[in-house]
């Protein structure tokens, strides 16, 4: 640190080391001052930076057929069909929810959904995964995150479609808030987040900027401590009425001629925002801070470029057409100012009332923070302990109702119904089964998606548990019967510079990579967070996964309850001895060892093909995948989701136990209904496939009933299911 | 033909399913009323419909009623015109004193997003003809929609008929668990007295095709475009 002009106190605030401070110093051949310095921190932060994971990021596929926009963009664009392309991405807000959990959350949601917007795309869904500690001590968390989720998205005007929620002892002290959003383009709207030419005008349009969520990106960057709470002014508050308007007015400028892009306003700002229109146009950028719109007089430049005020858009436009642009804020009622054009010179250069403050390169904000090595160590995996005790026969009904009532199995539907997921009159497959269906309207095309990951068989096996992540989303796309287009991730993690949070980071990677080859599905948007850690050590690696599919006639969708008293259960895809790292050991046995599920992505893939195929033929009448909970699980679901009961009988297996045959998660498994005439045509289409398929029974009566083995009334089940988040 | 007005508000988010259910579930017109607009372009009724108006911070509608729309809204239903506020446009509708009574939060204090029944009261009304009676399957969508009036107000709605709509069970039966947000007298619907202005908390709009899961709010949309072509026939126009 010796020689610096600047001192250790200055670099800490703004989250830059002694190396990265030198570095700047010597690409710039002088000290940059303090407002540079606060620019080039929140740009080079972990957040802005991704300088940790760059380039393992670059093993991902990120291409493949129908892909428009892979990631690089605000969110990635795939094409449907029909003129139409859908745009999605997923993102964390894990250090604002975990602070102020309804502000947190509900500008998570504001921010996913400007991305979507920035593409040209009107957003038509949302989702969330998210992880907190037990119940019910996160009580307060859930109820705050659930409460700003709903409260920006129900407002919005936009449909919360799906989501996931588990609870588990490694996010006590770092929830974690990952959202989603999809929005529909057509093809020849698509926009992208580009300077263009020299001369073009930067309008900033929506909310006022002011003085809130000051360095919140390399907020971001930092571990949680006790005094994350002084943190609090750095998390931002939203105003989703404000966002609503936007969304409608942006969506109206894509008529106009000269709109050559959009940029949402997110971490870092006005800095990030205009930093990266210029860097991906190659270009340099002009501000005049005193145009920029504010919420309160005084503001320094270094608060204007900083602020991270939300509901705030950039827009391009070439010069001349600012007028139209800027009469259509006004219609909205919202604020909308040129405050600065494209240049040529490859700096971003920061005016106040004319005078030059700060004058930057902008390929060294953008893109110019010197990677981080990561130095990876594998992790000790604890042994497993001794084998749990057998589950007896006589057990099995009192333990389904056991994890039944669990948090992390037990029925969604007081969170989901709390959420507006009807907006729109899109929704054909409503959340609660496997995925949801949106129909696109005027096309009879159906667009599936989910948001899905088990960080428990990553932290297990950081490889084969991303894996699982994306097969698992797959899986669900398909128990809808829409195939799957692509996907986007969120990869929550600790702190890189533990060796083996390092160690995770790169086997998650490779494991996504390694599934998306298999299964021939690009990865084309995601996001990293990275220093998810508090007091009790790093969190689980917790990779999520959004995907979203294509019906080709949304009539087709599946639904994951039984529909008709008659019909033939049947279970396809093999069983084994996957009782690792499964819901059961953990809520019964209390452990949480052994290998996760083993996958095997071969026939992963012929059974998703097989159940597609069966979906579009039209011999099916339900699909679920078996997931957290295995067996026994996954068909009292398909029974409560249905309102109907089921008969039938378990094969024998003499070589697996009791416990891993009803509650082991064996991968690439569904259940699925079909009308007793289509056995015979499922039967082929199993064989040409090479899968498992075996017939258990047939739907009906009042209870989930096993020959020998279980009989639970429905009602008993469904107290148990819908009471299990408590409150 | 038969043309619907769906007023925009800044914050409004049903125009366009109010818009879709028109023009593709009934196969009628629609024409949208901005805000500013004072002008209601001819339309044979008017929707207001859901969403959070100007953002409802202060109440939901309290800011909406002031609006230029307004006013020739409340001049069109003087006139007899048909008002038909959903949702939001129920909560517009009695802060601009059009229909009597108050929403406020739901008694559990979340906002609710479900499935349920009504049951209709009236069947002799324009947006319910046929249907007296009728027990009705809808989703609502709403933090703030617990109706509440004064006693006296409330006796008056009973005593003249004025509640269309009530939550029910699925056999049509009040009381009980069917009641979502705490509304006195299982209210889900009110109508003035002339019978032209209604006002209701859930969506008809979104569940008008089959593929939305039910097509009752279709019998709604239906009954409104017949009575204005009625109107329309035997009246001055």
């Amino acid at each position: 640190m010796s020689g610096l002009a600047v001192d250790e106190r200055v670099l800490r605030e703004v989250a830059l080391s002694g190396e990265e401070y030198a570095e700047i110093v010597r690409r710039l051949g002088r000290e940059p001052n303090r407002l540079e310095l606060g620019m080039l921190g929140v740009l080079w932060s972990e957040h802005c930076s991704y300088k940790s994971t760059r380039s393992l990021l670059r093993r991902l596929p990120t291409s493949g057929p129908g892909v428009l926009q892979g990631p690089g963009e605000n969110a990635g664009v795939v094409e449907i069909g029909q003129g139409w392309a859908v745009a999605f991405k997923v993102e964390s807000h894990n250090h604002p929810s975990a602070v102020e959990p309804y502000q947190g959350a509900a500008t998570g949601v504001g921010g996913i959904l400007r991305d979507v917007l920035a593409m040209g795309a009107r957003p038509v869904a949302l989702l969330d995964s998210l992880r907190f500690g037990p119940l019910p001590e996160s009580r307060r968390h859930l109820e705050g995150v659930v409460a700003g989720i709903g409260g920006y998205g129900n407002c919005v005007g936009v449909p919360t479609v799906g989501g996931e929620i588990y609870f588990d002892e490694g996010y006590a002290g770092n929830p974690l808030v990952n959202a989603m959003c999809v929005g529909l383009v057509r093809v020849d709207r698509v926009r992208r987040a580009r300077a263009g030419r020299a001369g073009n005008r930067l309008v900033l349009a929506g909310a006022p900027t002011g003085r809130d969520g000051i360095h919140g990106a390399a907020f971001a960057s930092l571990e949680l401590d006790g005094a994350s709470a002084e943190r609090r002014p750095a998390v931002q508050v939203g105003n989703p009425f404000l966002e609503k308007c936007l969304i409608e007015a942006c969506l109206e400028l894509l008529d106009l001629p000269g709109v050559v892009g959009l940029q949402d306003l997110g971490a870092a700002g006005l800095t990030s925002a205009v930093a990266e229109v210029a860097a991906r146009a190659g270009a340099g950028a002009r501000i005049e801070t005193a145009r920029v719109p504010r919420r309160e007089a005084g503001m320094t430049p270094y608060e204007v470029m900083l602020s991270e005020s939300q509901e705030r858009m950039l827009v391009v436009v070439e010069p001349g057409q600012e007028a139209g642009v800027l009469q259509i804020f006004a219609r909205w009622d919202l604020e909308a100012a040129v405050i600065g054009e494209v240049t040529a010179d490859g700096d971003l250069s920061v005016r106040e009332e004319g005078v030059e403050v700060a004058r930057l390169p902008v390929a060294l904000l953008a893109g110019g923070a010197p990677a981080r090595r990561l130095r990876p160590a594998p992790s000790e995996v604890a042994e497993p302990a001794a084998p749990p005790p057998p589950l007896a026969p006589g057990e099995v009904g009192e333990t389904l109702l056991r994890l039944l009532a669990s948090p992390n199995l037990g029925s969604r539907w007081p969170v989901f119904r709390r959420y507006d997921h009807m907006v729109g009159d899109a929704t054909v497959l409503p959340p609660g089964g496997d995925a949801a269906v949106l129909r696109v309207l005027g096309t009879g095309l159906g667009l599936a998606v989910t948001i899905d990951g088990n960080a428990r068989y990553c932290r297990l096996d950081p490889f084969v548990g991303a894996q699982i992540a994306v097969a698992e989303a797959a899986r669900n796309l398909v128990a809808t019967g829409a195939r799957p287009l692509a996907l986007t991730d969120c990869l929550n993690l600790g702190n890189p510079e533990r060796p083996e949070v390092a160690w995770q980071l790169e086997r998650v990677v490779e494991g996504i990579a390694t599934a998306c080859r298999e299964l021939r599905l690009p990865v084309v948007s995601g996001n990293v967070s990275l220093h998810n850690e508090s007091a009790q050590g790093a969190i689980d690696p917790t990779v999520v996964v959004g995907m979203v599919g294509l019906l080709e006639d949304h009539r087709r969708r599946l639904p994951a309850g039984f529909q008709r008293p008659g019909d033939l259960v049947l279970l396809v895809g093999s069983t084994a001895d996957d009782l690792g790292g499964s819901e059961y050991l953990r809520v019964v046995r209390g452990l949480v060892q052994g290998p996760p599920p083993a996958l095997n992505l071969a026939r992963e893939r012929a059974v998703q093909a097989l159940v597609g195929e069966a979906a579009a033929e039209g011999l099916l009448r339900s699909a679920h995948d078996l997931a957290e909970g295995g067996l026994l699980v996954a068909l009292a679901e398909c029974c409560l989701l249905g309102g109907l009961g089921c008969r039938g009988r378990l094969p024998d297996r003499h070589d697996l136990g009791l416990a891993a045959l009803l509650f082991g998660e064996s991968q690439g498994r569904f259940l699925l209904s079909a009308p007793p005439r289509a056995l015979g045509r499922l039967q082929n289409l199993a064989a040409r496939h090479a899968v498992e398929l075996v017939a258990l029974g047939s739907v009906g009566g009042e209870a989930l009933s096993l020959e020998g083995l279980v009989e639970v009334p429905l009602a008993d089940a469904r107290r148990a299911w819908e009471g299990a988040l408590g409150g | 033909g038969m043309r619907f007005g769906v007023v925009v508000f800044p914050g409004t988010w049903s125009d366009r399913d109010c818009g879709w259910a028109v023009e593709h579930a009934l196969g009628a017109e629609v024409r949208y009323l901005w805000h500013r607009d004072r002008d209601l372009g001819g339309v044979d009724c008017v929707i207001l419909p859901g969403g959070f108006s100007y953002g409802d911070y202060l109440r939901p509608g309290a800011i909406a009623r002031f609006s230029p729309v307004m006013e020739a809204v409340r001049e069109f239903a003087e006139r007899g015109g048909l008002v038909w506020g959903i949702c939001n446009g129920f909560q517009v509708l009695c802060e601009a004193g059009l229909l009597p009574g108050a929403l406020i939060p739901n008694a559990c204090l979340e906002f609710r997003c479900q499935w349920l029944h009504l049951r209709c009261e009236r069947g002799d009304l324009p947006f319910t003809r046929g249907l007296g009676g009728r027990v009705l399957r809808m989703p609502i969508a709403h933090q703030e929609g617990n109706y509440q009036a004064d006693p006296e107000t409330l006796a008056r709605l009973e005593e003249r008929g004025q509640v269309v709509f009530r939550y029910c069970d699925e056999h049509g039966r009040t009381g009980g668990e069917s009641n979502p947000n705490g509304s006195a007298h299982d209210v889900a619907g009110i109508v003035n007295l002339r019978g032209n202005v209604l006002g209701m908390m859930p969506h008809p709009e979104r569940c008008a095709e089959a593929d939305l899961g039910g097509t009752d709010g279709l019998l709604l949309f239906r009954s409104v475009a017949e009575a204005a072509l009625s109107l329309a026939g035997g009246g001055p126009g």
